[in-house]
């Protein structure tokens, strides 16, 4: 990475490769993790997968799955991602107020999805289908909740990083946050393109 | 490290001095600048919600009368939609980061493959070899 040049007696060492940008080891770092994430839920979809149809004379996912709440919360997080992604552009003309209304409008939606898919599990459990039930229930519960947890941590960070924000402006450390946080936030949309394929809509097909 | 910088290699260097008036923030998004853009995003919202709308509506009106089709068709669309959220969200391209991060996303969508596949396969076989054949919901019931 630096090469050793002796100038008028002195040993100098100096980049040649122009690698002084730790914001860009942050975000492959970052990207890495998101990565081994999906490693976490490559392994809850193939348990799923194999359990999906074990109901042990349970309810079945065509008698439990509400598919137009399951769209209503695709919607919630789509739009969120539309709105962090609004967040971004804003960042990038240095506009903090824009920058922070699109921050908490995305917030918002992810908090009804959250929000939503707590009453789809408070319905379940008052159904009595709930993680004990069935094998078939057991991984979906833990698939989903794992899903929600990660978008309530994302929120958490959304919270946390709109307080830096606003505290500290758009400085070179918040926008690297920012773009962290915006990879995770479409990373979680992206898991959950394959929740509702897998586990909804094709848990509803007989 | 720019201590012992002195100006004569900063000069052959790449200039990266402290007077290199890029505004706050030193450039260090300089990869993906102008991936985004509001035309992106609007592109990416446009395909997802057709690919999201497609699937639901194959489900919810039974259009296709064979579950195996419709089943396809869902994860096909599904797969579409993440390559779509992928490039317009995540502004994923061969380039940035030096190619690091599409060689992990190769690497972990083939870990990904594996384990699903596998996991279905192996535990399908299991499954169609291994369980007793008669039972009914009744005896499910009381199983150990």
């Amino acid at each position: 990475m630096s090469l050793p040049a002796s100038a008028a007696g002195r040993v100098a060492f100096y980049d040649t490769s122009g690698n002084h940008h730790p914001g860009q080891g942050t975000l492959l770092g970052f990207w890495l993790y998101l990565m081994s994430d999906l490693l976490i839920f490559a392994c809850l979809f193939a348990v799923h997968g194999v359990l999906g149809r074990s109901y042990a004379a349970g309810p079945t996912g065509a008698q439990l799955f509400d598919l137009q709440l399951v769209a209503i919360n695709t919607a919630m997080l789509l739009a969120s991602s539309i709105t962090y992604g609004l967040a971004m552009i804003a960042m990038r003309q240095g506009r903090k107020p824009q920058v922070l209304m699109w921050l908490a409008i995305t917030g918002c939606f992810g908090i009804a999805f959250v929000g939503l898919e707590l009453y789809e599990f408070a319905h379940l459990i008052h159904l009595g289908a709930t993680a004990q039930t069935s094998a078939f229930l057991s991984s979906f519960f833990t698939l989903v909740a794992t899903h929600g947890l990660h978008v309530s941590f994302g929120i958490l960070w959304l919270v946390t990083l709109m307080v830096q924000i606003s505290q500290r402006g758009l400085t070179a450390e918040n926008q690297r946050r920012v773009m962290c946080l915006s990879m995770f936030w479409h990373f979680l949309d992206v898991v959950w393109i394959g929740v509702f394929s897998f586990v909804y809509l094709l848990g509803v097909l007989p | 490290m720019s201590q012992t910088l002195d100006p004569a290699a900063t000069a052959t260097g790449h200039g990266h001095g402290h007077g290199h008036g890029h505004g706050h923030g030193h450039g260090h998004h300089d990869d993906g600048h102008d991936d985004i853009s509001l035309r992106g995003y609007l592109i990416g919202l446009g395909l997802s919600v057709l690919l999201t709308a497609i699937p639901f509506w194959l489900v919810m009106q039974d259009v296709l009368s064979s579950s195996t089709a419709t089943a396809i068709a869902v994860l096909v669309l599904g797969g579409v939609q993440v390559v779509v959220h992928m490039v317009y969200f995540l502004h994923m391209n061969t380039r940035s980061e030096g190619g690091w991060n599409m060689l992990a996303l190769i690497f972990t969508a083939v870990m990904l493959v594996i384990i699903l596949a596998g996991s279905m396969w192996v535990m399908h076989h299991l499954n169609t070899n291994m369980m007793p054949l008669h039972v009914s919901p009744l005896e499910m019931r009381n199983m150990p």
